[in-house]
């Protein structure tokens, strides 16, 4: 189960877990914008890059979340697939990310509720074995 | 966990959670049995997300008074639980993001038409039809007032008064808006032009979640020298708006938890979890945080505003000149952190009040209320499901004593959205509604699910809870009849 959701009486707990940690983002990515919108129905026609640098892995999922959820007003863009790559860098990681997605069409696309913001509630990145976990709060 | 089963019962409806650990203050929760029987399990079965921590992490905040306090709807949110409540000294204290949370002064609109139940009967369907169509609501909406980046600086400032100004409303509506629809103090300058930018066209939108318009019938006067003051009565045509202050508080929301997660770390701040990352209240950080939030309301204002304007359009075309004057009754947040003078141990002292999930609930004979209500205090908002009761409230002398001046806000979650969606259908519930008199327009079957009637607490019983622990008065129920969700 590369995304799963956790319960929260008044909002939802999204997890991506992957290989790597770039690949827990990207489900977790996956994760709040199916929340959205059935991203199965979500076609790959545009993209958005997102560069963010943060000092901990945690906040940088927050930066990569609350980025993706800004860029859906400013562009329209209700994304499905997603590539991230996270090097260290001397305070921190780096991240470069693309983001691929279209704009709603409510003849072909289920909506479901807004995200609201990404919260640092129940935020943890963490290797397991060999899988890592993204994962916290969004409010909805 | 020890210090969790030490809650100690005060009355059937009052619990403190005394100060143990780093505790700075006690909590107290206002609450019947029932719910705190669930607050306990979730503590039992170690939920990760449980309200009575989240009322203990509030507590060891510094600048902390009284107590940290949970009201009768209370749940478990993130950093605040919602139906949360923390007074905190000026000098001492601090200002918190998650106190507030993303939908910045999300609240009620109360509208009061000249209709009566009855009026309604043929025009019921057209109406929905028509409110479906004008209001914007749901995932990617848009609104008719389109901002450029000069416009939206005025609206931060000015809130409701701006959506007046461009045409949306009338002076009138302003007078009986909390603080006139236009808190002051909102400087646009600390919004980032992200949020701005987020917001130009989704002024006037409902948003999704559990954001709704409903028509109303006053289904019962609980307190009648009090309605009559307010302007209820029973039979009588209300509309409901609960919307906040969308994309653009969100966006404060967000950019500000992290100015707080790095003053935090400045200030050396303890916090007991990361979403209570907070700023002293007179640090540069905590003055722009409480800006930004006064224009996240002002923003919220607006919408409300313009959504009254976009209700009164719809009732004129379809039901014609019967329809006006629709007359707002209250406007209401209950996500918000103000400066607000409260009696202390017998001493008059200013406080920042953070309400998660709660009103401002000021009793009779304060000059914060509107002239027309201070004898008797402002009205409370409480927003029902869709399916259930809504209620007008109103505080009491006792609520500004033992929870300055605070009000419940709706019947409170019992049920996550997970487990709402497994057990229930979109479609099942629109019938169901339909069977009990509901005519619900939505724009997400899936929205519909999560928010069905059975994954809220009975908000009768929140309210006979807040009613016998004397912090809020009922004034009126209003039953749905009406329902556009997003």
């Amino acid at each position: 189960m590369p995304f799963e959701y956790l319960d929260h009486t008044a909002d939802v707990a999204v997890r991506g877990i992957g290989e790597t940690m770039g690949k827990a983002f990207c489900e977790a990515a996956k994760a709040m914008f199916n929340l959205m919108v059935d991203i199965d129905q979500v076609t790959a026609k545009q993209s958005l890059d997102v560069l963010r640098d943060a000092s901990t892995p945690e906040l940088l999922l927050v930066d990569w979340l609350s980025e993706l959820l800004a860029q859906k007003d400013l562009t329209g863009l209700y994304c499905s697939r997603f590539h991230v790559s996270i090097a260290e860098q001397a305070d921190g990681l780096h991240l470069e990310g693309t983001a691929w997605g279209e704009r709603l069409d409510p003849s072909r696309h289920s909506a479901k509720l807004e995200v609201k913001g990404v919260t640092y509630s129940g935020l943890r990145v963490v290797r397991k074995g060999k899988e890592w976990i993204a994962q916290c709060v969004v409010d909805i | 966990m020890s210090e969790i089963l030490a809650l100690e019962q005060i009355s059937t409806v009052e619990w403190l959670l005394p100060a143990s650990g780093d505790m700075r203050v006690p909590g107290r929760v206002f609450a019947d049995s029932q719910t705190i029987d669930q607050l306990r399990k979730d503590i039992a079965e170690k939920k990760e997300w449980n309200a009575l921590r989240q009322v203990q992490n509030v507590a060891s905040l510094p600048g902390i008074i009284t107590a940290a306090l949970a009201l009768p709807d209370v749940h478990p949110g993130y950093g605040f639980p919602i139906g949360g409540v923390g007074a905190f000294d000026l000098d001492e204290g601090v200002a918190v993001v998650g106190g507030v949370g993303f939908d910045i002064n999300c609240g009620v609109r109360l509208l009061a038409t000249p209709l009566h139940n009855r009026d309604l009967s043929d025009v019921r369907d057209r109406l929905a039809d028509d409110l479906y169509r004008t209001v914007p609501a749901g995932l990617g909406s848009e609104g008719k007032l389109r901002l450029k980046p000069e416009e939206i600086d005025e609206l931060l400032q000015q809130g409701a008064h701006y959506a007046v100004k461009r045409g949306y409303g009338f002076e009138e509506d302003l007078a009986t808006i909390e603080e006139t629809g236009k808190i002051v103090g909102a400087e646009p300058g600390v919004v980032s032009r992200v949020a701005k930018q987020r917001q130009f066209k989704q002024v006037g939108t409902l948003g999704s979640g559990n954001h709704y318009l409903e028509i109303q019938i006053v289904d019962e006067v609980l307190d009648p020298e009090a309605a009559l003051i307010y302007g209820l009565e029973k039979d009588q045509v209300a509309v409901s708006i609960h919307t906040g202050s969308r994309a653009l508080g969100h966006q404060i929301g967000q950019d500000y938890l992290k100015t707080m997660e790095q003053a935090s770390r400045k200030y050396k701040i303890p916090i007991r979890e990361k979403e209570l990352v907070c700023a002293p209240i007179r640090s540069p950080e905590g003055e722009q945080y409480l800006s930004a939030v006064a224009c996240g309301s002002n923003c919220a204002f607006a919408n409300r505003q313009v959504i009254t304007h976009l209700v009164r359009a719809s009732f004129a075309r379809v039901i014609g000149a019967g329809s006006t004057p629709i007359r707002t009754v209250y406007d209401i947040g209950h996500n918000n952190a103000k400066i607000e003078r409260h009696c202390v141990d017998g001493e008059t002292r200013k406080l920042l009040v953070h309400r998660k999930g709660s009103t401002r609930a000021f009793g009779p004979g304060r000059e914060e209320s509107p002239p027309a209500y201070r004898q008797i205090g402002h009205p409370i908002l409480v927003g029902g499901t869709m399916g259930t009761a809504s209620y007008v409230l109103r505080g009491t002398a006792l609520g500004m004593e033992k929870a300055f001046g605070s009000g419940i806000h709706g019947a409170g979650r019992a049920l996550s959205r997970k487990k709402a969606a497994k057990k229930y259908w979109g479609e099942t519930i629109k019938e169901e509604l339909a069977e009990g008199g509901i005519t619900l327009r939505a724009h997400s079957l899936r929205g519909v699910a999560e928010e069905a009637p059975g994954a809220y607490k009975d908000i009768e019983r929140v309210v006979q809870t807040t009613t016998k622990a004397g912090i809020n008065r009922p004034v009126a129920r209003l039953r749905p009849i009406i329902v556009i969700k997003g």
